[in-house]
């Protein structure tokens, strides 16, 4: 009898909820281009990445993807021929990671500033030196200003989620978007990953050219990103900085019809046990499962512990997170990332200015974690709410910021 | 350049400019600080200022006599170096 319920529901699922198929990040990012029908793809493998742009290049080989694929000699390159490929009118894939980042640093600007619709995978790798390749948030913190819309996935079936919701976000709020997805941890860890059926990306993502509304036209000439000095430059800055606020509520409405669509629930904000929460944790990226799994662990033991991820971090869920710690006195932001001679690491500053004119908030302290890919235990995580909890006691902050996992 | 100018709300899209070209607004004369000026009389009609000119602010006429278009010109004197005649001079700006 349940073995028959269980094939029945399989059946169903197969049918309406799409199939589940076992990828790690990276290729679930590739799978969910491919599924996309983009045109232009122009990238540089870079580790942790390589994995997309390995079978990227094997779709549009095979002939399972009609895409044009640029192979191009740097990244740096990379994001200019996206840039070039977005003003057509095109749909634009690229991904990069660290030094790839850094290199593509100020097309970044302009592709947010020529508001295109470009969509980048970013496997969350530490800047040199020293050298390493392992999970940091230094390249999405290095991008977090420049006007792009950015996303946290939590596992690897976000990272697929969110590759489709970043492509409508990008192309219905006309910003360039980022796909974050820890490295290694994500992009190389294998998941049964739920894929959507290609139809139904197909009507969630509707195949409709250009894409640009002001697309290259040889026949009717027109300037991309003119000079303008004091006279108009900061206009320009004000209208993009508009556009980007007024994506936030787009994005929301998009990942609700994605919820819909996949059945999956997605909003900016994940709430875990918030609700009583004394105590809390917020966080980016991959760490929040583990986190999770201890805030369960110690609500068994009548404990009040929450945690907060953040999906969306550009633009930055304010009233979502406010509303989220009203009632927490002690919060933590664990930051993957630090910010040399900063008053806090990105995350943390972040916080502190969303909370500063609200009444009633939390004290807060930093906690900097997981740098070149060093693990977060469970008992790292105990000893974070430990110190929350003992500031909570005292009624104060005694150290802002805290580094664990970190040797002496 | 007297135009009004536009506020944030009346820019078009990401500052983009589809009624080109506008550079012919811009009127980069004002910036000159010496002013070529072209003699008929000893002009050969050899048009190496028409070559050499980078903005174009030599003005050819059919009969290959030139002019000078001051709304461009920005003085570089380059028109004044190559001419072999000396047919064009450099005087300051004002005088």
């Amino acid at each position: 009898m349940f073995v028959q319920l269980k094939l029945l529901l399989w059946f169903r699922r197969e049918s309406e909820m799409g199939k589940i198929i076992g990828l790690n990040g990276d290729e679930a990012v590739a799978y969910a281009v491919k599924q996309t029908n983009v045109d232009v793809i122009a990238a540089y493998p870079i580790t942790p990445q390589t994995i997309i742009v390995e079978r990227l290049s094997e779709y549009v080989h095979n002939g399972e993807l009609e895409a044009a694929f640029v192979p191009v000699e740097s990244e740096h390159s990379a994001l200019s021929a996206t840039v070039g490929a977005a003003l057509t009118g095109a749909r634009v894939f690229t991904a990069t990671a660290s030094q790839g980042l850094a290199l593509m640093y100020e097309i970044l600007w302009i592709a947010s500033s020529l508001r295109l619709p470009i969509v980048m995978a970013l496997g969350n790798r530490a800047f040199s030196a020293p050298i390493n390749i392992h999970c940091s948030h230094d390249d999405a913190m290095a991008a977090r200003d420049a006007g792009w819309i950015e996303f946290f996935s939590e596992n690897v079936q976000e990272a697929y989620d969110l590759t489709l919701i970043a492509f409508k976000s990008a192309e219905s709020c006309l910003l360039p978007a980022i796909v974050n997805l820890d490295a290694f941890i994500l992009t190389h860890s294998l998941e049964g990953v739920e894929v959507l059926d290609d139809n139904d990306v197909k009507r969630f993502l509707p195949d409709k050219r250009p894409i640009y509304p002001y697309p290259i036209d040889v026949e009717k000439p027109t300037t991309y990103g003119p000079l303008a000095l004091y006279d108009y430059y900061i206009e320009m800055k004000r209208q993009q900085a508009e556009a980007v606020k007024e994506a936030y509520g787009k994005i929301v409405n998009i990942m609700r019809e994605y919820s819909e669509v996949s059945g999956r629930k997605y909003s900016p904000v994940k709430a875990y046990f918030m609700d009583d929460a004394e105590v809390a944790i917020v966080v980016l990226g991959s760490a929040a499962g583990t986190i999770r799994t201890v805030v369960r662990d110690l609500r068994s033991k009548g404990e009040k512990v929450g945690v907060l991820s953040l999906t969306l971090y550009r633009p930055f869920p304010e009233k979502e997170l406010m509303n989220a710690v009203k009632n927490v006195k002690v919060l933590a932001v664990m930051d993957r990332a630090y910010s040399y001679g900063a008053p806090g690491a990105p995350l943390f500053s972040d916080i502190a200015a969303t909370l500063y004119n609200v009444e009633e908030k939390p004290m807060l302290f930093n906690v900097v974690y997981g740098l070149g890919g060093r693990d977060l235990t469970a008992d790292h995580v105990k000893f974070v709410f430990n110190i929350a909890k003992e500031y909570l006691r005292k009624g104060i902050v005694e150290k802002k910021e805290i580094w664990i996992g970190v040797r002496k | 350049m007297s135009k009004k100018l536009l506020g944030w709300k009346e820019i078009p899209f990401a500052g983009i400019i589809p009624n080109t070209p506008t550079s012919l607004e811009y009127k980069t004369g004002t910036w000159r600080a010496f002013k070529p000026v072209h003699n008929k009389e000893k002009c050969i009609k050899c048009l190496l200022c028409w070559i050499h000119c980078p903005e174009p602010a030599i003005i050819r006429h059919d009969d290959d006599s030139i002019e000078i278009d001051y709304d461009y010109c920005k003085g570089c004197g380059i028109c004044s170096n190559v001419c072999p005649v000396k047919a064009i001079v450099m005087v300051p700006e004002g005088e």
